[in-house]
């Protein structure tokens, strides 16, 4: 941790300089949206002012310079998730996107009436909503994984909820409500050992956790831009080669096509079959400086890192008469839920904004995860790479304080 | 250290948050409506017991933020022996004075409600104000639906 450079890079987010309300800004909103690095931020700039125009189409040079640079983006993600093959990488708008895009195409070719889809029950409403919707449209049942009481998978019921009706297992790989990281290695080997595909939402993991999809061996794995410190507006759907090869396109129109005649169309070759229109060119851009800025500090010295700062609120945090933490599974990314007695979160989310610190106060759209502890919401704060152990202090003295004002 | 929050935490929002008025159930109410707000998840019922086009008493159940609990638990006090015309009248102020469209409401006419003033410089937090009035405008119009912010 001495080693981590945490000055250097704080200094790198122009907004971690922004005061509110006369106060210095302690950003603590990290799992619903990261701050950006001026290298995101000036790489968008750059886009716009030198390289824009739109992509596969122009033979002029700006045409090829923002293909160029789009590719390139690819590649690093590609590179950042260890896919094999760069044709595994589609963009999207985000890990919401890339979950309804697999739920109506490969969901809707692949899964009939009775046939069942497996999630647990610590899913956001996006890895919940999406296969609802589909098992609507083909009577299939969706079936859900029990947790324990620290928010922790059941791995045994889980893998009792695997039959020969289930065809897709839809896991969250680290949950926005709890922190929870899911035991995922064990559950794509468990659903594999029956031949069932595996999806993992990596939303929340993703800034936090190296992810390598062939160790992993996931079958699909969604992520968003805007919490891995890039634009919002994109994301990226990771699909082994020989399901997105089999699979419908999602969309029609531009740029996933190879022939069209009013008889009928051809479809354009893999990324491209799913990616139909113009793209968010400057923000896939901007993820790929994103990455690029990730890879220069290195996700296991992050990991390592923001491990510490959990592990001191988590501290601090229990020497507060009357709070309570929501969600203390072993392996735990850095996020820290919790409520205080009668206090509503959102009581507690404006105190602390009047002190300059951001946190989530609802139910972080997993209104189930809610129900199951019993509580409407929760305050939640989330710790980014940029994130002091001296702003985990001005969170708890905001939080004694305002235990004392409401008496 | 929350001097920032004066005008939108006054002491008689504390007060009625820790011990909120008529918060019971009326058995034999005539009216009884939901109000939820989706966004943070605040919830509460309202009960209104009739005496023609008087109300006769007034309670609420349910769980809310300091803001929300407060506001319901003053509208049952204020609203009690008003007429239906009366207390409409009231969510029209109300509504106005905390969305902040008009600059001139004259607070001496809603009386406690005055509290709630503060909210219009938090627009997250208007919703947390209003939820018990839409409330009791669904049920003023004999609504039986649960009413939601959104």
């Amino acid at each position: 941790m001495t080693t981590f450079p945490i000055e250097r890079i704080r200094a790198d987010f122009p907004i971690l300089a922004e005061k509110i309300r006369g106060k210095d800004l302690v950003y603590l909103d990290n799992a619903a949206s990261c701050q950006k690095p001026d290298i995101v931020i000036e790489c968008m700039n750059h886009v716009y002012r030198h390289d824009y125009a739109n992509i596969h189409r122009g033979v002029h040079t700006l045409s090829v310079r923002s293909t160029d640079k789009y590719e390139a983006a690819r590649e690093k993600v590609r590179d950042f998730i260890n896919a094999e093959s760069s044709k595994e990488i589609i963009f999207v708008r985000g890990a919401t996107e890339a979950i309804n895009l697999i739920a109506q195409t490969y969901g809707k070719a692949n899964i009939k009436a009775g046939d069942e889809i497996l999630i647990t029950a610590m899913e956001h409403h996006s890895n919940i909503v999406p296969w609802q919707m589909l098992c609507e449209q083909t009577e299939a049942v969706l079936r859900v994984a029990p947790m324990n009481q620290v928010g922790e998978l059941l791995f045994d019921d889980f893998t009792q909820l695997l039959n020969e009706k289930t065809k897709l297992v839809a896991v969250v790989h680290m949950s926005n409500a709890l922190g929870t990281i899911n035991p995922v290695k064990d559950i794509i080997a468990a659903a594999h050992a029956k031949d069932i595909p595996v999806l993992l939402d990596g939303a929340q993991a993703i800034p936090h956790i190296p992810v390598d999809v062939q160790t992993l061996d996931c079958d699909f794995y969604v992520f968003s831009g805007h919490k891995l410190y890039g634009p919002s507006g994109i994301g990226v759907l990771y699909g082994k080669q020989a399901f997105l090869e089999a699979m419908p396109p999602y969309q029609g129109g531009g740029d996933m096509i190879r022939t069209v005649t009013f008889e009928k169309s051809t479809y354009a070759a893999l990324p491209h079959k799913f990616e139909a229109g113009t793209p968010a060119i400057a923000e896939v851009i901007g993820l790929g400086a994103a990455i690029g800025y990730l890879n220069g500090i290195g996700m296991a010295d992050i990991a390592a890192y923001e491990a510490e700062l959990l592990t001191y609120a988590t501290e601090q945090a229990k020497q507060i008469d009357g709070l309570k933490i929501i969600g203390e599974a072993k392996d735990k990314g850095a996020i820290l839920s919790f409520t205080l007695g009668k206090i509503h979160p959102h009581d507690i989310g404006t105190m602390l904004d009047s002190l300059g610190i951001a946190i989530r106060a609802g139910h972080h759209c997993a209104m189930p995860v809610m129900e199951f502890y019993g509580v409407p919401a929760t305050a939640r704060a989330s710790f980014a790479m940029y994130n002091t152990k001296q702003e985990i202090d001005v969170l708890m003295e905001g939080i004694k304080s305002l235990i004392k004002v409401f008496g | 250290m929350f001097e920032d929050l004066r005008d939108l935490y006054q002491e008689v929002i504390f007060d009625h948050n820790r011990n909120p008025r008529n918060f019971r159930v009326i058995e034999d109410a005539d009216r009884k409506v939901e109000g939820f707000n989706p966004l943070c998840g605040d919830r509460l019922t309202l009960y209104l017991k009739m005496d023609g086009d008087r109300i006769a008493d007034a309670s609420f159940q349910g769980s809310g933020c300091a803001i929300s609990t407060a506001s319901v638990s003053l509208m049952t006090e204020i609203i009690k022996d008003k007429t239906e015309a009366e207390a409409e009248a009231l969510f029209l102020t109300f509504h106005e004075m905390t969305t902040g469209k008009s600059e001139d409401i004259q607070l001496e006419a809603v009386g406690k409600l005055a509290v709630l003033a503060g909210v219009r410089e938090y627009p997250a937090r208007v919703k947390c104000a209003t939820l018990a009035w839409h409330t009791l405008d669904a049920a003023l119009k004999n609504q039986q639906e649960a009413v939601s912010t959104e």
